[in-house]
């Protein structure tokens, strides 16, 4: 009897608890995800966790900053992106007639949800959408100079604060689809993004050691010694796709969109460290 | 008549220690009788594969380099899986045991196939 009753209130506080998990609100989400993280390593500077998998690894870490101070290798491609900033369009406008004036003000807006296009503007769709709406071509999206200009962006508003703000339910919606993706088992080989980069984040997959969902978004478009080149967040999401025998999305697909946005959510708290070195 | 006996304490003491020792290997030998040293050479070379089974991407096992540490290592596999088909079964479909597992499901989703599979087993039951 006692133990009926006690599995009895131990299935009701489960279906609440699961119920209240359904519903969980964004931020609460976020806040899960960083407890997550903190006690699970205790010892890790909640903030240190935009540096990525460094962070677990005391020497890597260690090389990891002695390069990005003496040798950062995405030097030129930002002088390049700055060149891009400030050489107007043949009509005679230029990104600032879009983005604004003030450089140091763009990146910490995206992404962003879009109320009249009921979809999510990132940093590089509102690049190309400049470029289009003054008669230019669009960039490719996934490296080169999209990378370059967005990198430069980026390194603009460098200490600023991760906000991403989600203002209503439809903005809701993309944010849940963001969660659901990164959540989803994908793949011939079956995994999600959360088993490698929040259940097993930390471990060592062969050599690599799996860098942490919480502060992923925070250095993007990054410097990859494998791409041997800058590259946008989206050529890194079809990546870690293929790795498990998906097939990639394109970059800037609604799919992308809404996991960026979940993605940048997760970090927010976070500095904006626009463009740092990766293995 | 010196030496037939010479020969014969011989052959009985070569007797008794095969005796001895083969009391581990003979048990050994009945449960995985079909199992040839080939068979374990080509399972290994299965299990490190990067495009087969990456088993290293994940575990640390027998002399692999560069292992991962997401699963347990796989030692002493014999004690803990006395029934090769438990541990056939854990790597045809690990889900089976736990259900949102990031072991791959090798051979529910096609990944190896049946004889990979057989031929992994018989390796890994080897460590
Ligand atoms: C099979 C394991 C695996 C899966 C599944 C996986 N990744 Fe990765 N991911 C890696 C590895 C390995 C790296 C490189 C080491 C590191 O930084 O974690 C990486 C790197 C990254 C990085 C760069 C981190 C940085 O600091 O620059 C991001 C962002 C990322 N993954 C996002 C994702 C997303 C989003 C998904 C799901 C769509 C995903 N990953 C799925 C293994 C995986
Ligand atoms: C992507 C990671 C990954 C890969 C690749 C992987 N495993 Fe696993 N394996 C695990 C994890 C994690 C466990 C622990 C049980 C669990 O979480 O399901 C496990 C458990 C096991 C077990 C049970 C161990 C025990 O102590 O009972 C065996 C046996 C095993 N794996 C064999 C293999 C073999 C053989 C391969 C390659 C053909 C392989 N695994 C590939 C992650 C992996």
């Amino acid at each position: 009897m006692k133990k009926l009753s006690l599995t009895l209130v131990t299935s009701v506080l489960l279906t609440l608890s699961t119920a209240g998990t359904l519903q969980a609100t964004p931020a609460e989400d976020q806040e899960a995800l960083k407890n997550y993280f903190s006690k699970k390593f205790s010892k890790i500077d909640i903030n240190s966790y935009g540096d990525g998998a460094y962070i677990y690894r005391e020497d890597a870490y260690e090389q990891f900053k002695l390069m990005e101070e003496d040798f950062p290798p995405y030097e030129d491609q930002i002088a390049k992106g700055e060149e891009m900033w400030n050489t107007p369009f043949a009509n005679g406008k230029g990104y600032q007639d879009c983005l604004g004036d003030d450089v140091t003000k763009v990146r910490a807006k995206y992404p962003m949800y879009d109320e009249a296009k009921d979809t999510i503007l990132t940093l590089e769709s509102e690049i190309n959408a400049c470029r289009t709406a003054n008669g230019e071509k669009k960039l490719k999206w996934k490296k080169g100079d999209i990378a370059a200009l967005s990198g430069y962006i980026a390194t603009q508003a460098n200490g600023q604060t991760i906000d991403v703000k989600i203002p209503n339910e439809k903005a809701e919606a993309w944010y849940e689809k963001g969660k659901t993706f990164f959540y989803a088992k994908r793949g011939q080989l079956n995994m999600s993004c959360a088993d490698c980069h929040v259940a097993y984040a930390g471990s060592r997959i062969r050599a690599d050691t799996l860098s942490p969902s919480y502060g992923h978004v925070t250095h993007f478009p990054v410097y990859r010694a494998k791409w041997g080149a800058m590259g946008t967040l989206h050529r890194r999401y079809g990546g870690c796709n293929e790795q498990v025998r998906a097939k990639a999305f394109k970059a800037q697909s609604d799919e992308y969109k809404a996991l960026e946005y979940f993605h940048t959510h997760m970090s927010n708290g976070l500095q904006w460290s626009g463009t740092a070195f990766r293995k | 008549m010196l030496k037939t006996l010479r020969i014969l304490t011989l052959s009985a003491s070569v007797m008794a220690i095969t005796a001895l020792t083969g009391l581990s290997t003979s048990t050994y030998a009945a449960d995985d009788n079909k199992v040839s040293e080939e068979d374990i050479a080509k399972g290994k070379e299965l299990a490190f594969s990067r495009t087969k089974g990456n088993c290293l991407a994940c575990h640390m096992m027998d002399d692999g380099q560069m292992a991962g540490n997401i699963g347990p290592p796989l030692v002493a596999m014999q004690a803990r899986y006395p029934e090769r088909a438990k541990l056939r079964a854990q790597i045809y479909e690990p889900r089976d045991k736990n259900p949102n597992t990031i072991m791959i499901p090798y051979g529910t989703h096609g990944v190896l196939s049946d004889k990979e599979i057989d031929l992994i087993t018989d390796y890994v039951h080897s460590l």
